[in-house]
């Protein structure tokens, strides 16, 4: 535990090997697989035919034009679905923990947290990845907007940075699993509500909903902060325009500070057992 | 290392070969109840306390207890799940519970009532994983893979995703995973329980096989008598936490043995009886245990009883594990205080 370095090579080797072996596993039924995917693609795909069909009636919404509010959802769901392919299944540690399997994991040269996250690692969960890049695809088309090489970069390491903070909450929330054991409506309302809300503009919410989740719930630096930088719109609360370019920092701060929790998680675990 | 350790394991003795060393270790739980809105009463129960005793090396030792006793606590604390909280403990010089991957790479746990494989996927599958994560070498998993299926006859259960395996099929592939890489120590919590004869025969044999051939350590925790008197020269018996018997299991007969017990079931509560060729060995309500010879019969026993007592329903019961407990946990209550 002294060696943060060898424990995250030690979890990253340990979630390829997992992984790989559901991916393989999953294979073997093609058909199956290929079945679920587009089922998963199509399912957030309807989402979007929400906000079309809203666009149906209305120009814009919150001030945003349909080009605009497609970047957001993009974003946000290619950033959503890549933490949902890594971490997701730390959200049904609850289960783990009250039914005692998650001993198992403890008694394994491997640390805990990437067998977890590795634990019926579901390819399929690209789907909404997949969906959330085509949308951004398209509105990347559509925009009308003053591309410079800065703004260009921005788009990468906001969904990089994005997926680190969504993965974090699943950490958290995991951790928060292990101590109070049914708290995944807790963590799912921060993940796919957290995903939900940052499809739309900062504009159709309320000042305090926006400053919790600026302090206390970093999300809006997911895609709202530099997300904004790049559409050229107005800063919520005045915030300096400068934080388009934190989410790398908020993103590592955040891993951090879920990595601290989750080892202060395991502990009590292994101190009072389930 | 000494060559002699299997035949000098003095029960309870600290040994210098010791494997595993139990130094006044406590295990005590915090659990909270409800008792109304948002009150919360807190009470510790001690599962295990002042645990002491040591393991020589290619031991084989029996560990048993009633339910609730802390024999699964003391596992998870020797396997590094749980983290003791007084004494001291030592695996083959590892802390277990602050080095826990380290000391994963030289045990081997099976744990009965639920399995370590991974569920939906077949049994291959499960073992394959284990040899890149223990990171055995080829040949040595190749090895020992061979052994298992051919001993445990897994060869048909390969392919079989672990769910569609009955109880006995799972558990021969669990003892199987738990060996893939050689452990120094293998746990067994409770690995015949469910098990149909024919299984519990193969189960042991290939057990015996590991501690004679290979000098694994081994630590079984069981309710079964029969597991213990094949195996283990030595068993430990626990009760609310606390060791009450380390020794020969031949001690462990002549205690408990010895003797049949009479349960009674009284109308009302009573002081303990006072019957010939009899004693009380526990009271619980209006419930009484009598200890009486083994060699006797207990037909006049029942007669005299029924003459002078209140008698709603009784029976009979042969030395097992649970009367030989009750009579060390008797003969406990009367030494300490």
């Amino acid at each position: 535990m002294a060696d943060p370095i060898g424990q995250v090579r030690a979890g990253a080797r340990a979630f390829r090997m997992i992984s790989g072996m559901w991916i393989r596993s999953t294979l073997t039924y093609r058909a199956s697989f290929a079945m679920t995917t587009v089922g998963n693609f199509a399912l957030t795909g309807l989402e979007f035919v929400g906000i079309l069909l809203m666009f149906s009636q209305v120009d814009r919404l919150g001030g945003y034009s349909l080009p605009e509010i497609a970047f957001l959802y993009g974003t946000a769901g290619a950033a959503f679905g890549l933490a949902d392919l890594f971490a997701g299944s730390l959200g049904r540690l609850g289960t783990r923990v009250r039914d005692g399997t998650l001993d198992a994991f403890l008694v394994r040269p491997a640390p805990v947290l990437a067998q977890v996250a590795a634990d019926r690692f579901a390819l399929r969960r690209l789907g909404r990845v997949v969906q959330g890049l085509a949308v951004l695809g398209w509105s990347l088309l559509a925009l009308d907007v003053a591309w410079t090489p800065v703004k260009v970069l921005l788009v990468p390491v906001l969904l990089i940075s994005g997926g680190a903070i969504f993965s974090a909450v699943f950490m958290a929330g995991a951790a928060f699993q292990i101590v109070a054991q049914d708290a995944a409506e807790v963590q799912n309302a921060a993940t796919f509500g957290g995903n939900a809300m940052l499809q739309y503009p900062p504009t159709v919410f309320g000042d305090n909903l926006l400053r919790g989740v600026t302090f206390v719930l970093p999300l809006a630096f997911v895609n709202w902060l530099p997300a904004l930088y790049i559409l050229d719109r107005p800063y919520p609360l005045d915030l300096p325009r400068s934080l388009a370019f934190a989410p790398p920092l908020v993103a590592a701060a955040c891993l951090a500070a879920a990595g601290l929790a989750w080892r202060a998680a395991l502990r009590a675990y292994r101190s009072t057992g389930s | 290392m000494s060559d002699t350790v299997v035949d000098e394991a003095v029960p309870g003795a600290a040994s210098a070969a010791a494997f595993i060393e139990v130094d006044g270790v406590e295990k005590v739980f915090d659990v909270r109840r409800k008792a109304g809105f948002l009150r919360r009463t807190r009470h510790e129960v001690r599962a295990v306390d002042s645990l002491s005793f040591t393991v020589a090396r290619g031991e084989m030792v029996g560990y048993i207890g009633p339910n609730g006793a802390g024999k699964s606590t003391t596992i998870k604390m020797l396997t590094g799940i749980l983290t003791p909280s007084a004494g001291r403990l030592r695996v083959a010089g590892i802390d277990p519970s602050r080095q826990r991957a380290r000391l994963a790479h030289r045990m081997g746990v099976v744990f009965g009532q639920r399995t370590t494989l991974w569920w939906d996927l077949p049994l291959i599958d499960s073992y394959r994983l284990m040899r890149r994560m223990y990171r055995i070498p080829d040949g040595r998993y190749a090895e020992n893979l061979a052994r298992c299926v051919e001993l445990l006859e897994l060869g048909d259960l390969l392919e079989v995703p672990v769910r569609q395996l009955s109880l006995g099929q799972r558990m021969r592939g669990d003892i199987a995973a738990a060996l893939l890489h050689d452990p120094e120590v293998l746990y067994l919590d409770e690995p015949t329980i469910g098990l149909d004869v024919v299984s519990k025969v193969k189960v042991r044999a290939f057990l015996r096989d590991l501690n004679k051939e290979r000098g694994t350590t081994v630590l079984l925790t069981t309710h079964d008598l029969t597991d213990i008197e094949q195996l283990c020269r030595r068993v430990m018996v626990i009760d609310h936490g606390r060791l009450v018997y380390d020794g020969e299991l031949d001690g462990l007969h002549d205690l408990g043995g010895g003797e049949r017990t009479l349960v009674v079931d009284l109308e009302r509560e009573l002081p303990p009886l006072d019957v010939e060729f009899a004693r009380v060995v526990r009271v619980e309500g209006a419930r009484q245990w009598l200890a009486f010879p083994a060699g006797q019969s207990a037909a006049p026993l029942v007669a005299r009883i029924a003459e002078r007592y209140p008698l709603a329903d009784l029976s009979v019961r042969e030395p097992d594990i649970e009367s030989v407990i009750a009579r060390m946990y008797a003969r406990d209550a009367s030494v300490a205080p």
